[in-house]
């Protein structure tokens, strides 16, 4: 639908401007406020080794100023109009987003079309940025979750970028200069590979007219269309066995990352998979803002482990990406339990989902709690304006409005099918955080307890 | 600033004429405001029921009680109580803070009986099933374990001891290993026969419901609850500003970021200056990139990825606080910084264009913060717990414009002693680093 214009679904309005900019917009009235998002197509899917990181600090030095709105005035510009802003960088793509108040919505506007082209990147700003990245890292390096997250992540990628952080190596973030930073930006802001969506309090016409006369002021020598030029990204190819990684540092706690190679968003097993998701391990909610998760007492993994004093805790969820991904499922062990027992009660559990259909009530109750999930998600006109764009990152829109329709169509089969492909033992990671001087057939509280 | 906001989208936030406040005949108070945008409805609540109860050799019961609720009732077993919720795709849960054990859960409206019924059942109910009572412990003794690896949390309460000793807000409300292995399955039971009652209860309700709906649904889920036995609220002890400096490091191995937190005892909720501290704090370290510290610290020094200020106002007093992660090597760089800022801050007023920015910045945020149901919620929930008034949110604007650099200037005078502050930092053991 994106190439056609002025085509709506679900009353969006899609168009792509002459500079190749795809524009969607969506008329909400219910509250006077104005949601903008731009989206370009980059993310750490798109970094080399040597640069991993460089999408993420992009997009901080996207905070560093242009010349018209420099950073001094950049960074109280929206919140002094009452408007939150953010950034994300995430594997496919890197997202900037303002929420105004209705009749403040041009700044934004003004502010994204400049930074598509302007920004700056003094090298005094791009030093002051690498400490504060490295301190962003450090940060999550103080956690378990994430330095079992790394490996995971490393373990189960071995030519696709997918493998790294999206923060990037400590060693890149120490290497990459302010010219590599430069050039990745020019690479990829532009308006063939970028998106502009907006829902809210407005009038279609008024603000394509808008943004038309905004983006028509593209600097001298910029092309009309430029596509970036993308590192060639080899497919990943299919595990050969089961990788195991361990992790160890400080504190008392194991912790297990299961992940297996999931399917691409495009593919229509991603439904399937949801709904086996919901089963397994309780539902999760894909949007970006709002509405919150649901509890998942009662999925499968919950009532085998957690119930049965295996484990602590259990969450598992699949993310919408253009290239497979990764199911994953973390488990925080039982202090009196070995990972090794908890993995085998895991391993009977996905074995019961490969030899036994589930029944029709159990995909019932996965779609509705999608439903469920999407109108506490459709309360924000935030969270509404993002799935414009973020659908449209690893899919379309339509995949957006499709969602639970698709779920409808999945069967008991469809589910066991699921499980006997993605779930088999070969096809996954399995990542293991243990206290230092434990192994994994102890558990922790296995010594003389002092306390008594 | 008024002329900022246009005068539709200034009655669309909640006031006296869209939001009813009424009090069931058994003690409950009950706010409900309509919004049929979304098929939805959130709800949330409290019971003057919070760790300002637990006994000092069992801190911790109150929250141990409050996530014990819905591990089975009378009616219901644990799995019976979640297959209804998470069959429906809602939601519902309890936790404790000092003063109250909130309560909180969103549904499709059609769902909205469910989750009164549900909340009802496991509030009035409760059985402690002595299987689930140990699986809960071995989870909180987990989460415990994993506290005491978290440098954010450690240095957190170890100032929260340092500003208030002897005093409820100086002691974490999830307790301590050696207190939650003192709690028996008896003493939950005893806290919540004596400390749950519908008297103390709040309960507000936003979302695709008509007001009078919402009423009969609480008054048929909630309206036949009373309990005799329910204790009085406890007297808390005063609380006093520090009389020196206190500096404390709490070395936590394997760390690679040190977190910080630096401050002093603030405003109470109800205090005169509570707005013109709120708006300081903004100017100090929130407003854009998280004010002049997260400026300093951040932007032009290149310290820390997270640099901020926070100030909490509770009944009886609040915390002031600047918390900021930084490499280990950058601690005390980042200390003299801070503190240089908040030098200036006692002694400078701010500029009137800082003020104003973030005056506009609170008065036209307020649309954004109420437009979905969760936030409707807490901002009413905020109202009736501090006694605000319903048309708060409608003079809001005013109170803020009220304020001047000479008030904020005062505030910061009364709060913030350089020779009086708790500043405390947990990571990597500081003779590791150079």
């Amino acid at each position: 639908m994106k190439q056609n214009k002025g085509e709506t679904l679900d009353h969006v309005t899609s168009t792509r401007l002459p500079n190749g900019l795809s524009v969607h917009l969506k008329e909400i009235h219910t509250a006077p406020i104005i949601s903008h998002w731009v989206w370009y197509r980059v993310g750490s899917r798109n970094e080399v080794p040597g640069k991993t990181g460089i999408s993420h600090w992009v997009e901080h030095m996207q905070f560093k100023g242009t010349p018209t709105f420099p950073s001094a005035v950049l960074d109280k510009a929206i919140s002094r109009e009452g408007g939150v802003w953010n950034a994300f960088t995430h594997l496919d793509w890197t997202t900037y987003y303002e929420t105004l108040p209705a009749d403040k919505i041009d700044l934004a506007l003004r502010l994204e079309a400049d930074r598509m082209y302007n920004s700056v990147f003094d090298p005094a700003e791009v030093e002051a940025e690498r400490t504060v990245i490295l301190s962003e890292r450090e940060g999550g390096e103080n956690e378990p979750l994430f330095r079992l997250g790394e490996a995971v992540q490393k373990a189960a990628f071995t030519v696709h970028p997918y493998g790294h952080e999206i923060i990037g190596e400590r060693s890149d973030l120490l290497n990459v200069q302010r010219d590599d930073l430069d050039a990745h930006y020019h690479n990829y802001y532009t308006p063939c590979n970028a998106l502009v969506a907006i829902a809210g309090d407005f009038r279609t016409e008024i603000m394509l007219a808008r943004l038309n006369e905004l983006y028509a002021n593209a600097p001298a020598g910029t092309s009309p269309c430029d596509q970036p030029a993308n590192p060639s990204i080899l497919a990943e190819p299919p595990l050969t066995g089961e990788q195991r990684v361990e992790v160890s540092g400080p504190g008392e706690t194991t912790y297990l990352q299961i992940a297996y190679r999931s399917p691409a968003a495009g593919n229509p097993d991603f439904f399937a998979f949801s709904v086996l998701d919901s089963l397994l391990s309780g539902p999760t909610s894909l949007n970006l803002f709002g509405g919150g998760g649901l509890s998942n007492k009662t999925s499968r993994l919950y009532r085998c482990l957690v119930e049965r004093d295996l484990a602590v805790s259990v969450h598992g969820g699949l993310q919408a990406t253009i290239d497979p991904f990764l199911y994953e499922v973390h488990l925080t062990v039982h202090p009196q339990r070995s990972p090794r027992e908890v993995l085998q009660a895991f391993d009977d559990e996905v074995r019961r989902l490969q030899d036994q259909r589930v029944s029709d009530q159990e995909i019932e109750r996965a779609i509705k709690q999608a439903r469920a999930l999407f109108a506490y998600g459709s309360e924000s006109i935030t969270n509404q304006a993002s799935w414009l764009g973020y659908a449209e990152m690893f899919a379309s829109y339509g995949w957006f409005t499709g969602y639970v329709e698709h779920l409808a169509a999945i069967t008991p089969a469809d589910v066991q099918r699921i499980a006997q492909t993605y779930l088999a033992p070969d096809n996954r990671i399995t990542g293991i955080y243990l206290p230092t001087g434990e192994s994994i057939d102890e558990g922790v509280d296995d010594e003389p307890d002092q306390a008594g | 600033m008024m002329s900022q906001i246009k005068p539709d989208s200034w009655k669309s936030l909640p006031g006296p004429d869209d939001t009813t406040r009424t009090v069931l005949p058994n003690g409950i108070t009950l706010l409900t405001r309509s919004n049929f945008n979304s098929p939805s409805v959130f709800m949330s609540g409290y019971l003057a029921s919070g760790s300002v109860f637990d006994p000092l050799d069992k801190l911790g019961l109150a929250d141990f009680t409050a996530l014990s609720l819905m591990r089975g009732t009378q009616a219901y077993s644990f799995q019976e109580i979640y297959d209804q919720l998470e069959s429906a795709g809602a939601s519902l849960g309890f936790g404790a803070s000092v003063h109250n054990v909130s309560f909180g859960g969103r549904a499709l409206a059609e769902d909205l009986s469910l989750l009164m019924r549900l909340l009802s059942e496991v509030m009035r109910r409760p059985v402690f099933p002595p299987e689930h009572v140990e699986r809960l412990r071995a989870q909180l003794l987990t989460a415990l374990a994993i506290r005491n690896q978290e440098t954010g949390d450690l240095a957190d309460m170890a100032f929260d001891e340092i500003i208030f000793p002897n005093h409820p807000y100086g002691r974490p409300e999830d307790g301590y290993p050696e207190t939650i292995q003192a709690i028996s399955r008896a003493d939950l039971v005893e806290f919540h026969r004596s400390h749950y009652g519908p008297n103390r209860m709040v309960v507000v309700i936003a979302g695709a419901v008509k007001a009078q709906q919402a009423i009969d649904q609480v008054q048929a889920a909630l309206g036949g609850w009373c309990n005799p036995s329910l204790e009085p609220l406890p007297e808390l002890p005063a609380v006093h500003d520090l009389e020196t400096s206190v500096r404390k490091h709490i070395p936590v191995a394997g760390k690679y970021q040190t977190d910080l937190v630096l401050g002093t005892m603030g405003p109470r909720r109800g205090s005169p200056d509570f707005m013109a501290a709120s708006l300081g704090n903004s100017i100090l370290g929130q407003f854009g990139m998280m004010g002049r510290i997260g400026d300093v610290v951040r932007e032009k020094a290149g310290l820390a990825y997270s640099a901020s200020t926070s100030l909490s106002a509770f009944i009886d007093a609040g915390v002031w606080e600047v918390s900021a992660g930084v490499n280990p090597a950058n601690l005390q760089r980042a200390i003299d910084l801070i503190l240089q800022e908040l030098q200036r801050f006692t002694r400078e007023p701010v500029s009137g264009e800082e003020l104003q920015d973030s005056q506009a910045n609170y008065i036209g945020q307020l649309p954004l913060s109420l437009e979905s149901n969760a936030g409707v919620v807490n901002a009413l929930l905020k109202i009736e717990r501090f006694q605000l008034g319903l048309d708060y949110y409608q003079r809001y604007p005013d109170l803020v414009e009220a304020v001047t650099p000479e008030m904020i200037q005062e505030a910061a005078q009364r709060y913030w002693h350089l020779d009086r502050l708790a500043v405390v930092s947990a990571g990597p053991d500081l003779h590791d680093v150079q």
